[in-house]
Order: structure tokens, then sequence, then C-alpha cells
């Protein structure tokens, strides 16, 4: 059953697009430290979802196979792929103004131009499949 | 819609509602937030058999089925909301107004600035850099650290782990030095 998803993305979509997460601008003032309005979405979104996180935890929820609800745990390892990455990641983040979601986002609300930085990201995804074995992690 | 939001959507309502997307897709089905890994899906999706390598050999339509329509959800109520809600004029705070403009930017309207992104300026310096090389750090960054804002910055900062923590960090990294360092280059 696809559909719940799709209505979920939806709703993500909407409310990106309307709190102007999708923004280049937004995205410089955040990163300028100019306004509050970025780190008060990405702050009350992560005490929102580490709240419900704990509330699952605690009401032990399962799934209907009978695993328990709640995201693995990330490999630590040497840290090296979380920093170098990620700082690779950010990088692209000032560059295009936008993550992955409102990449997508941003064609969906008028920036066709934006499937430019979308192809581009799936080369750059690929290249790192092709590169991985000699990357340290 | 129009009548239903201010603009923009208050900090501590759209913060709340993209928090809530992890435990929705938890009851969902156990999913884990985050965007990013539809790159990876895609990948696969898109190669040719002989050239599937590792990194893109998983089963995408069993694991990535629910993602990929979520992001086409994502590309739908973006459309839907940009359709019947007013153009968005964002405000932003006086500072980056005036900074941006002595970066050389005119046109401060829109979502995205119209001298750097526009088919007409992929070609030059700075539309090249924006658009196709910080795709590129786009996908493959967050292919590297194993996931984007979602999945780090809000799923794994939630659920306390130490390898998103990491990430965050060099996501502020990379998005000041782009910010102080490559931007001002490529703007003037």
């Amino acid at each position: 059953m696809l559909l719940p998803y799709f209505l979920l993305g939806s709703a993500f979509g909407v409310v990106i697009v309307e709190a102007e997460v999708v923004s280049w601008f937004r995205i410089q003032e955040m990163f300028r430290f100019d306004a509050f309005h970025m780190y008060g979405i990405i702050g009350t979104a992560v005490l929102t979802a580490a709240i419900s996180l704990l509330t699952i935890k605690r009401l032990g929820l399962r799934g209907p196979d009978g695993t328990p609800l709640g995201l693995a745990p990330k490999r630590l390892g040497t840290g090296v792929q979380y920093l170098a990455g990620g700082t690779m990641f950010g990088l692209g983040w000032a560059l295009t103004g936008a993550c992955p979601g409102p990449l997508v986002a941003l064609v969906g609300a008028g920036t066709p131009v934006m499937l430019v930085a979308i192809l581009s990201a799936l080369v750059g995804t690929w290249t790192y499949g092709q590169l991985r074995p000699r990357l340290p992690h | 819609m129009s009548h239903l939001f201010t603009h923009p959507l208050p900090w501590y309502v759209a913060g709340p509602l993209i928090g809530l997307m992890v435990p929705a897709l938890l009851l969902l089905g156990n999913k884990p937030f985050g965007i990013s890994s539809n790159f990876r899906h895609l990948c696969a999706a898109l190669a040719p058999s002989p050239c599937r390598i590792e990194f893109f050999s998983h089963d995408w339509k069993r694991l990535g089925s629910w993602n990929l329509t979520f992001l086409s959800g994502i590309f739908a109520g973006a459309a839907t909301a940009s359709h019947f809600a007013p153009p968005l004029v964002v405000t932003l705070s006086s500072h980056t107004v005036t900074t941006l403009q002595q970066l050389g930017l005119h046109d401060l309207s829109g979502l995205a600035p119209r001298e750097v992104f526009a088919w007409a300026s992929l070609l030059t310096l700075k539309g090249f850099a924006s658009m196709v090389i910080g795709g590129f750090l786009v996908g493959f960054g967050t292919a590297y650290a194993g996931g984007c804002t979602s999945g780090h910055a809000i799923a794994g900062l939630a659920d306390l782990q130490p390898a998103s923590l990491l990430a965050v960090g060099g996501f502020f990294a990379g998005g000041l030095a782009g910010t102080y360092l490559i931007l001002p280059m490529l703007l003037r």
C-alpha cells in the first residue's frame, strides 16, 4: 500500500514550500545567522521527532512482523564518512540552496531548472558508488 | 489554501509537522525518514544491469518503493501549494538583503535568485557551480555520509545517534565554507 506514503510526502511538500524551507534565500539567511526561522524549524522538528521516538520506545510499539518500531543505529566506524561526506553535502547545500527534498519540491513549485541539480546529484551518488571501495569510511 | 496559511508558515508550526514525519513513517511501516536514499534507489533503477556495482545492487523496488512514492508526493505537494497559494514573497532579514546585494544579486524575489538559477545561466561560472557542481556535491556527499538533512539532522539527531551529530557538524562546516568563501567569489 503506497498511497499513505504519497499523502505523507505531499503534506511534507506543502509544509516545506509554505514555510519557505525551499527558498535559496532562507538557506543563505540561515548560514549567515541572520534569522531564527530555519533554526526554529529544525530545532522543533528534532524535538518533536525525539519525543515521538521516546514515546514509541516506552510503549514498546512493534510492526506487524513483530520487530520493534525505531531507527536502525548508524555504524559509527572512524566517523570519517560522516564528517567528509557531511562537509561535501554542506557545500552543495550552500551552493544549490537546497537539500534533496527541497530540490524536488522546487521543480514542483516552478523552478524546473533545478532538474539539472537533481540529475547532477544522481551523477554524484553514482560516482560515490564507483569510488566507494577506495574511500575511507 | 491561501486562506489557511500565513506566510511564511511559522517555524513553530512547520517544525513540529516536519518532525512528525519520523513517527508517521515508523507507524506506517517501520520506515526511516530520509530522502537522499532515493538517489541511490534511482541509480539502481536506472543503471543498466552490467554496470550494477555493489552499492546499487540492492533490491530497490522492495526497499525503496515507499520512499520514491514519498518523493513523488513531495513533488505533488509542492506543486499544489505553489499553484493554490499566492506567490511566495520571502521577507528576508534586512542584513541578508544588504549582504546579498553587496555580493551582486539584484533580484531577490522568488524561491531562488533568477540571475543564477536559470537555463540561460547554466554555462556561466555561477550557474554551473551552483546547479551542476552543487548538485553533484549534494548527491556525492549524502551518499558518502549516508543521509541528508532529513535522515541525519532530523531523524538521526532525534535518535541521539553520534554518527548523525558528526554528519550535521559536517553539513554546517561545508555550508559555512560555501557561504562565506565560495559564494562571494561566484556572485561577484
